[in-house]
């Protein structure tokens, strides 16, 4: 996969400054490209078409120690055009925005459809959506990260390098940011006509500690810094340089922590854990695609199928467990005004009183799942990595919702006899249909009689993902729901990367099996 | 030597030339990627579906002194491409000095790899949906449903620089990967193949054939208990392996003390025997079935290395900064690599019938790190686990959950096989490395749990 990167001019520069906290503006030029697009799309054959023009603009700043290694900006800059010929689809993309390359691209995606036409037994069915006569979103962000000057920007995470190093046996420190901005401008021959500025960014630290003399080394990384659809604000509030110190203490105290016990645990597992856990768990099964054998070559079906055994009738977990999926909140990675179906996302659940009632669908996928729910119309999750690819279906953020009670992780930490409490994703694998999974943490620690009585280290844990969810007794309140994320989680062929949010309270689980990686590889 | 029309080698020249005379920086790198993306996929027995991009990225490295930038643009008109030069320069000039920064490598001699196939950059839409028809009959025939990707890259890439150097290479890469399932969803099998020239990879009738097997074969798994097995891993699992060590061997983290090639008390274990004897493991850009890049990113040739000979770690890959600080040569990682075993060339069956309890593996997924420090790894078998009886199949089991170190896995090595081009990239895409590895027969192997997966 190509680098996206991006230049920044003097007069983007000016432009973005004029633009904070407005809504982006149509270009004229562009408007005019992507009607052409359509119309030659149309006149080539096709029933329907749809074209996005996307300007990506990228950033990554990574430091090691004292020392930058990477300072790289980047931008890509081209369009794709999709279209449906006698119920085929086809997709042609290029980097060069000119008439007569519209013209071309435009009739390659048709004449593809009907090469892809040679292969197809069922003609793709679209479901309606709305009219967008003119839609704008742009990402909520305060300050825009490209505005920052590199200066700040590496200073900022010297700082928090040095910060790391003060601590006694830290010994290796690596930091990073990356930021992305999407411009993207979408238009459809169902007279759909939309212009989005959506903005990532991601802090991160990596600490490693060493004892050389007993061939030991540990890492602890920023578990707890989630990366969002937010500006700059979010690497100021995240604040690496004030928490490196205790991710490094953390490190350094790995190599003298007390190994792990395998055996049946109560497993207390915080947001910066846990939304890993539902994103792999739950997040990924309830993929309409996957339940359909679309994805049977690479990401895999899901458990959850046919979905006429499912929907209504799965119990996942306890019936105070509600998942939601969503675009909307706001910072969330999936945020935006309208899918790459041209369609506004939706926020609606997934998982209701423990039981599956839905799954994530696109436009052309609804009609598989009418005759089920009697739904017309899409939730809104079709996603593009670039204008270079072709879109498809990526999850929302799918978000375990808070219990009734206010409860914290404290509490249920007290209410815990025998268990271990985990901090911070770690090392995670699960099998192709999202039963078994293994996943691991950033830190975890041993909980006695409702107190946490040590450190401990080589933990992972295994389970069946149905046991796994309803062996789940408490949750946390409102106040204690927070986000996390993936910045590129892959799906598809040729693989496609999508950044998405998982909202979570910290939550209980009874009787899980721990295994020590350490020592017996489980 | 063929190479891609949508970037000659004059072209990247040419265009590396230009951004060269624009630049004012005391020293300036040029990297030059143009690709011509085609993809269909299909799902269901039919094409779902696919794709054709053309793109082309240029990345202009600006330095002053020990003060470094890059930024990347496909806006290749001469406006696109100066603002590329200044923003870099811009960049550079703010940027902390890099104190690793090596000074830029003079013109360099590169060998020739004839890495572009023409057959492969005409795997057109048609001829695409055409391979699709063929395995989506088979598996229709066969009352099952199949799902997979034909994936073709036809690309260059070059380097230039301002101290005279130049590199070229065009290069093709192909991939066809399937998996056809029962629709009752207890049967599933894989096949897949990977090269840089279509007509030297696997033809789609054979693959249906393979994974129709599998299928059909795995729909009466029965039960079998975690436990260390005997083993017999088809290429693609010992791809899916063995690429774990293969890219762990980096000397500098070993020298920091925190990767498995670490020494105990500083150092690394060059010099060590690491795995069984019988294991060589190298890369050579020449290599007709690996045919990889003889350049780095940054112009370093690539030549063959040696990194596990007769059991014993030979070398390890050396960046220009880190070998220079160890006294050594550089030594690039290539962008594949090959595993060849002493008395090996016994084909998959011969190796079956010499297992007289055992399980037949035919890939594995989802693999991630457990710990570093043992290079131990966790994931799941996936689209075919066979119990072998006395030298043969007996019956399909159900998939497990591993937690394994290749490192272990080859050094509890039986028997190994004869050597094989394969697509073991989990995406199943054309993005992996290139490589050649052989089925092996391995004791000892350690399946932690069960998964219901199918």
């Amino acid at each position: 996969m190509d680098r996206r990167q991006f230049v920044q001019t003097a007069a983007g520069a000016a432009a973005i400054s004029s633009l904070k906290l407005k809504l982006p503006q149509a270009d004229p030029s562009i408007k005019e490209l992507c009607m052409r697009a359509l119309s030659t799309a149309k006149t080539a054959g096709a029933s329907y078409a749809d074209i996005r023009v996307a300007r990506t603009r990228s950033q990554a700043i990574n430091t090691r120690e004292q020392q930058i290694t990477n300072l790289s900006d980047g931008e890509t800059y081209g369009f794709g055009i999709r279209v449906l010929a006698q119920g085929a689809w086809g997709f042609a993309a290029s980097r060069e925005l000119t008439t007569a390359e519209i013209d071309r691209v435009a009739k390659l995606a048709v004449a593809q459809a009907h090469a892809n036409r040679r292969a197809m037994r069922r003609a793709v069915q679209l479901a309606p959506t709305p009219v967008v006569k003119d839609g704008r979103w742009r990402s909520p962000i305060e300050t825009d990260p490209f505005e920052i000057s590199i200066e700040d920007k590496v200073a900022l995470l010297l700082r928090a390098n040095a910060e790391a190093l003060k601590v006694s046996g830290a010994r290796f420190v690596t930091s990073s940011l990356a930021f992305v901005r999407d411009q993207k401008t979408y238009a459809s021959t169902d007279d759909v006509f939309t212009v989005q500025d959506v903005y990532r960014c991601f802090p991160q630290m990596n600490i490693t500690a060493v004892d050389s003399a007993r061939g030991l080394f540990e890492t602890r990384n920023s578990a707890e810094v989630a990366p969002m659809g937010l500006g700059w604000e979010w690497v100021l509030k995240s604040d690496l340089p004030g928490n490196a110190p205790r991710w490094a203490e953390e490190a350094v105290r790995k190599l003298t922590a007390k190994p792990v016990e395998p055996g049946h645990y109560d497993l207390i597992l915080e947001p910066h854990h846990l939304f890993l856990t539902i994103h792999e768990s739950i997040a990924h099964p309830t993929e309409l695609d996957r339940a359909l054998g679309f994805e049977a070559n690479y990401a895999g079906t899901s458990f959850l199928a046919p979905p006429e055994q499912i929907l209504k009738k799965f119990k996942y977990g306890p019936e105070f467990m509600n998942i939601q999926g969503d675009r909307s909140q706001a910072g969330s990675l999936s945020a935006c005004g309208w899918d790459d179906d041209g369609v506004a996302p939706e926020t609606y659940l997934i998982i209701k009183n423990g039981i599956v009632v839905d799954y994530q669908t696109t436009r052309d996928q609804v009609a598989w799942l009418t005759p089920l729910t009697g739904r017309k119309t899409s939730h809104g999750t079709s996603y593009a990595e670039s204008w270079a690819d072709v879109q498809f279906q990526r999850m929302p953020n799918v978000s375990l919702l808070p219990g009734e009670r206010d409860l914290k992780v404290e509490d249920l930490i007290a209410a815990t006899d025998n268990g271990i409490y985990i901090v911070g994703r770690g090392s995670y694998s699960i099998d192709q249909q999202r039963y078994n999974f293994q996943f691991g943490g950033q830190s975890f620690y041993e909980v006695k009689g409702g107190k946490i009585t040590g450190m401990l280290k080589d933990v992972a844990y295994q389970s069946r993902t149905p046991d796994f969810w309803n062996a789940m007794d408490m949750i946390g309140g409102k106040s204690s729901y927070l986000m996390n994320g993936t910045f590129t989680d892959g799906k598809g062929q040729p693989g496609q990367a999508n950044a998405v949010s998982h909202g979570t309270p910290p939550a209980r689980f009874k009787g899980i099996n721990v295994i020590n990686t350490g020592r017996d590889r489980g | 030597m063929a190479e891609f029309s949508g970037l000659s080698r004059a072209a990247a020249r040419q265009l590396s030339e230009r951004v060269l005379a624009l630049s004012k920086a005391e020293g300036c790198q040029v990297n030059i990627n143009a690709s011509a993306n085609g993809n269909t996929r299909y799902a269901r027995n039919e094409v779902t579906t696919a794709g054709d991009t053309d793109n082309a990225t240029v990345t202009v490295t600006s330095r002053f002194g020990k003060r470094v930038a890059s930024v990347g643009t496909n806006l290749l008109d001469e406006a696109g491409l100066a603002r590329a030069v200044e923003t870099s320069e811009r960049l550079a000039k703010l940027a902390p000095e890099n104190p690793e920064l090596m000074t830029l490598l003079p013109a360099q001699v590169y060998t020739e790899v004839p890495a572009f196939a023409p057959a492969s950059a005409a795997l057109d839409a048609v001829r695409r949906a055409d391979a699709v028809r063929t395995v989506a009959e088979a598996s229709n025939r066969a009352g099952l449903t199949a799902a997979g990707l034909v994936h073709r890259i036809a690309g260059a890439s070059a380097v230039a620089n301002s101290a005279g150097l130049f590199g070229y290479h065009a290069a093709t890469n192909t991939v066809h990967t399937l998996t056809v399932r029962s629709p009752d969803g207890k049967g599933s099998g894989w096949a897949g193949t990977a090269h840089n020239d279509w007509t030297r990879a696997t033809p789609a009738a054979q693959l249906a054939t393979r994974a129709v097997g599998k299928a059909n074969g795995t729909r009466a798994a029965t039960a079998l208990e975690p436990g260390k097995y005997t083993v017999v891993l088809e290429p693609t699992a010992v791809g899916n392996l063995v690429g774990l060590l293969a890219f762990a061997m980096n000397a500098r983290p070993a020298d920091e003390g925190r990767s498995f090639f670490s020494k105990r008390g500083g150092g690394n274990r060059i010099g060590e025997k690491v795995v069984d004897e019988r294991v060589t493991i190298s890369s050579d850009p020449q290599d007709p079935d690996l045919l990889t890049s003889p350049f780095t990113g940054e112009g370093v040739p690539v030549g063959g290395t040696a990194w596990i000979e007769n059991g014993v770690l030979k070398n390890l890959a050396y960046d220009r900064f880190w070998a220079d600080k160890q006294g050594v040569k550089p030594t690039p990682f290539a962008g594949g690599f090959r595993l060849q075993g002493t008395g090996g060339g016994q084909s998959l069956e011969e190796l079956i019938k010499g297992v007289e309890r055992g399980l037949l593996v035919t890939r594995f997924w989802y693999i991630r790190a457990v710990d570093q420090r043992t290079l131990l790894y966790t994931g799941i078998t996936r689209d075919g686990v066979f119990l072998i009886e006395r030298g043969a199949v007996s019956r399909a089991v159900n998939n497990f959950r591993f937690n394994e170190s290749p490192v272990t896995m080859l050094n509890n090595l039986v028997a190994v096989g004869k050597p094989e081009r394969v697509s073991s990239a989990e995406s199943g895409d054309v993005g992996g490395a290139a490589v050649v590895v052989p089925p092996l027969v391995v004791k000892d192997f350690s399946f932690t749990s069960v998964s219901e997966a199918v």
